[in-house]
């Protein structure tokens, strides 16, 4: 039995076969074509083809997409919605998309606050307004809107309401409408989750286009006995009856499965990971194979948001940035770069930019296109060049790291070759084989999670039992999601102090993974 | 008098953040209260303190409790007239305007969007000037002005209002009532005279947020100087140092998150260390063994790109920051200043040196 991961990217649609085992058959990139399916499409023919492997052999099949992410940015393919909150007597004085600009608003039909809601420890807020509930979706029906987002204060406590107005949503609006709720997306912090939520119910018609475009290029190859997976933000997976539910989740998939993706090739659960690009680096942080998630606020397509997303930080450096001297001497590179026409412009590609790339072929340190080519760059220029790239990855390296201890640091991506071999704070530097296909591999080998959050006071739960409690809750939601009972980890385990509250209450989340039942 | 819309909105938010010094909560919630009232009710006026009549009742308004709580349950809405109409039936007057009592942090919006709600003024001073962690740490307590009557309202039509003999236990009380009414509720305290206010009130403190706010939005459009220059220049900031956070020790005890964040030098900095110490805000900076600030002068941590203040609750490792000393209000360096919020109260052994003076103008 195999598993095939896919990575749709901006400019290469990878493709990755690994066996049973987790070895890496093949590996293969593919242009992205417009309409995505036929690059999807002609990335699986060729690793088929390269891997000899029998298509009816492939047991799952994972996909890694930006497709929701893109669809928001260019506010394209957005579906009207009905937005519900769950919280008055509290929240009213928040009004819902308060600070969304005009276009992305759009997006929204008609938004109400009806009472209902929790207080931080569990007790009501107020009851559920069933009939003001049943009203909205009644208006909603009249005015043809077919996906509802409902959120509700401190439903990550407790998300009965949340439920129960989806259960009336159904009843009102038909089995087949779309409902999104809040509990299911993002964590504490009301305004940001409740967000999220109206962005995933605007991209059910996307999500419903690219899993059914997914699972036809996948039956196209004749890949037939293939269980189909998306990928999510925490490197997990998702069904693809899920992931018609929840798209939201994967908008982050890319930096989360390249971080993974190079922690299993290189065999290192903990390290830091820097993934080369054309144009920018994205440095990332892989913590007992998980990325580290954020702890600020995301901000997609202008929209404050708070669900898992890898620590990510992005500097303009890459194969494809410009190499500038100045008249004082000083030399930089980027932020600026030629992108994906690096194969025309750059000098040894037969161009005039000096590119990064230039550089490090000048200097020795890579070797590709026509070296001839870039001798007439002056060796102390391109040094120097080679120096600032240098420090430019040290500073990112050393930023993303947890202490001033030494870490180990995974090199990925097509323009990894401009970095030097050994970096300071690097114990090792690593460049495993596949390196320019980490993402597809990430994709490829995800887990499915759980995620277990609650408030807890720890005078009168202490604090080992309340955290082996959420660790067993944790553990059974993943087991619900289709891990292996027997491989459940607990990945992650925080707990923060409430602050200028009294007593002892602490913000406690566990996060729990598996591998996937076959 | 003038008039507070959007955009004096956006920049008192971001200019709250650095008055906060560390701590206060993240403005941006109560922003997107604040202009929620604005576009419905519309612009705010505000009121230059000398414009208050002498005898002009002036309550207060502030929200209390874990910024946390307020994330999920923010205001109800209905909070800023159940308390308006008790206190004014209480003192038997009616209310002329209100005002911040916490410059610093998430409590220098609530009040805006309380004035847009009522039809109400409000004045361009706090009791504060920054951000502190208890109800008595304001300069009306020095004016011996009570903290009582001390109105609280939840957002589920709960309300109370009562009298107490200190300050202390305006404080005591209240925290109670936060407890039970789920973890934040709405408060008018310090209910006093214009004359009042204008003796002991940190006067203009708005029109500073403002501008603070509006110095860090434009700081990347100076030419003539550096980001970094054109940032202390525009906030009479003292540069205290620069580095990189390399470890942070938190403790919780009692409400409080107490801590320790220590920074090595970079740039011109670079070999030598200092450390912040916290309790929810900054409360003294040292460098190379030497104190350089201490409250009640503000110390602020703020990203060297961005300049973006960078709260105690979010200081982590690897992060690059400017260690900024801010001066504070005058009154807090008297002899009753000092005793309600100097170094000496927070459990800090050492006198209290103004920060431009133990600072010795910064490093430059």
């Amino acid at each position: 039995m195999y598993k095939l991961g896919i990575d749709v990217g901006g400019t290469n649609t990878d493709a990755v076969i690994i066996d049973e085992n987790y070895n890496v058959v093949a590996s293969v990139k593919n242009p992205t074509s417009g309409d995505v399916y036929e690059g999807i499409v002609g990335a699986v023919q060729k690793v088929l083809n390269e891997s000899g492997v029998d298509r009816k052999q492939i047991g799952q099949a994972m996909l890694g997409t930006t497709q929701c992410t893109n669809a928001i940015v260019e506010r394209k393919n957005l579906a009207k919605i009905g937005f519900m909150r769950i919280g008055a007597p509290a929240s009213c004085g928040i009004l819902p998309m308060v600070d969304w600009s005009d276009d992305i608003k759009a997006v929204c039909e008609k938004a109400v606050i009806i009472r209902g809601g929790f207080e931080f420890d569990g007790r009501e807020l107020a009851p559920l307004d069933e009939d003001a509930c049943r009203d909205f979706c009644q208006e909603m029906k009249e005015k043809g809107v077919r996906s509802i987002a409902i959120s509700g204060v401190f439903s990550t406590i407790r998300n009965d309401n949340e439920l129960r107005a989806a259960e009336i949503a159904r009843e009102v609006l038909g089995d087949d409408v779309h409902v999104s709720i809040s509990s299911e997306i993002g964590s504490m912090g009301l305004v940001e989750r409740e967000n999220a939520t109206i962005l995933n119910a605007a991209l059910c018609q996307v999500a419903e286009k690219f899993t059914d475009g997914f699972a036809k290029s996948i039956a196209h190859e004749g890949i037939e006995n293939a269980k189909i997976y998306l990928s999510q933000n925490d490197g997990t997976l998702m069904t693809m009856e899920y992931a018609r539910r929840y798209p939201i989740l994967t908008v982050a998939c890319g930096p989360t499965n390249s971080i993974r993706g190079a922690s299993y090739l290189s065999k290192v659960a903990n390290a830091i990971v820097v993934d080369v690009g054309g144009t920018t680096t994205d440095v990332g942080v892989i913590q007992n194979e998980f990325p580290r998630e954020s702890s600020v606020a995301v901000t997609i397509g202008g929209v404050r948001t708070n669900f898992r997303m890898p620590d990510v930080m992005s500097i303009g450096l890459g194969g494809g940035s410009i190499v500038r001297e100045h008249e004082d001497g000083s030399v930089t590179v980027g932020p600026d770069s030629v992108g994906y026409e690096i194969t025309s412009k750059a000098m040894v590609f037969g161009g005039d930019v000096m590119t990064a790339t230039d550089v490090a072929v000048r200097t020795g340190k890579a070797k590709v296109g026509d070296p001839s080519l870039v001798e007439s760059i002056p060796l102390e220029l391109a040094e120097k060049a080679m120096s600032v790239i240098r420090t430019m990855a040290e500073d990112a390296v050393d930023a993303m790291k947890v202490s001033s201890d030494d870490s180990d640091v995974i090199l990925v991506g097509g323009g990894s070759i401009i970095l030097p071999d050994e970096l300071a704070g690097a114990s090792r530097t690593i460049k495993p084989e596949h390196f320019g296909c980490a993402n597809a591999i990430g994709s490829a080998i995800s887990k499915v999670s759980g995620t277990y959050e609650t408030l807890v006071d720890y005078d009168e739960v202490p604090r080992d039992d309340a955290l082996e409690k959420a660790k067993q809750a944790a553990a059974d939601m993943a087991a619900e999601a289709g891990a292996v009972r027997e491989t459940v980890e607990i990945i992650d385990v925080e707990d923060v102090p409430l602050q200028y509250y009294p007593g002892n209450t602490n913000r406690v989340k566990v996060k729990a993974a598996g591998e996937l039942r076959a | 008098m003038r008039k507070l819309g959007i955009q004096e909105i956006q920049d008192i938010a971001r200019g709250a953040a650095l008055l906060g010094a560390g701590g206060g909560g993240d403005p941006y919630l109560g922003k997107l209260v604040a202009i929620g009232a604005i576009n419905e009710c519309g612009p705010v006026t505000l009121l230059d303190p000398e414009e208050v009549p002498d005898d002009a009742l002036i309550v207060p308004f502030a929200m209390m409790g874990a910024p946390t709580v307020l994330s999920e349950k923010g205001i109800g809405g209905e909070e800023y007239k159940a308390l308006f109409d008790l206190v004014e039936n209480h003192e038997g007057k009616k209310i002329f305007a209100t005002m911040p009592m916490e410059a610093g942090g998430l409590n220098s919006m609530f009040p805006i969007a309380a004035a847009a709600r009522l039809g109400l003024p409000m004045v361009d001073c706090d009791g504060m000037g920054r951000a502190f962690p208890e109800l008595q740490m304001v300069t009306f307590t020095i004016g011996g002005i009570k903290s009582s009557p001390v109105g609280l309202a939840d957002e589920k039509g709960n309300t109370v209002i009562f009298d107490t003999i200190t300050n202390k236990w305006s404080e005591e009380l209240a925290r109670s009532v936060v407890m039970s009414c789920g973890g934040s509720v709405a408060v008018t305290l310090y209910n006093m005279t214009g004359k009042q206010m204008k003796e002991y009130g940190v006067k203009g403190i708005v029109t500073r947020s403002e501008k603070l706010g509006a110095a860090m939005r434009n700081v990347k459009n100076v030419t003539d100087k550096t980001p970094e220059e054109a940032f202390l220049e525009f906030t009479e900031g003292i540069r205290l140092f620069k580095g990189k956070i390399t470890d942070v020790r938190r403790e919780t005890r009692g409400a409080f998150n107490f801590g320790k964040v220590v920074v090595d030098g970079i740039d011109d900095c670079k070999g030598r260390s200092a450390y912040v110490e916290f309790q929810n805000e900054n409360l003294a900076a040292v460098v190379d063994g030497e104190i350089v600030a201490t409250t009640p002068d503000l110390i602020s941590l703020v990203d060297t790109e961005t300049f973006t203040p960078v709260p105690t609750d979010a200081l982590k490792y690897g992060k690059r920051v400017l260690i900024v000393g801010l001066k504070c209000y005058d009154l807090w360096r008297s002899k009753q200043g000092l005793d309600l919020v100097g170094p000496r109260y927070f459990g800090l052994d050492t006198d209290y040196v103004p920060v431009e003076v133990r600072g010795k103008g910064g490093i430059r």
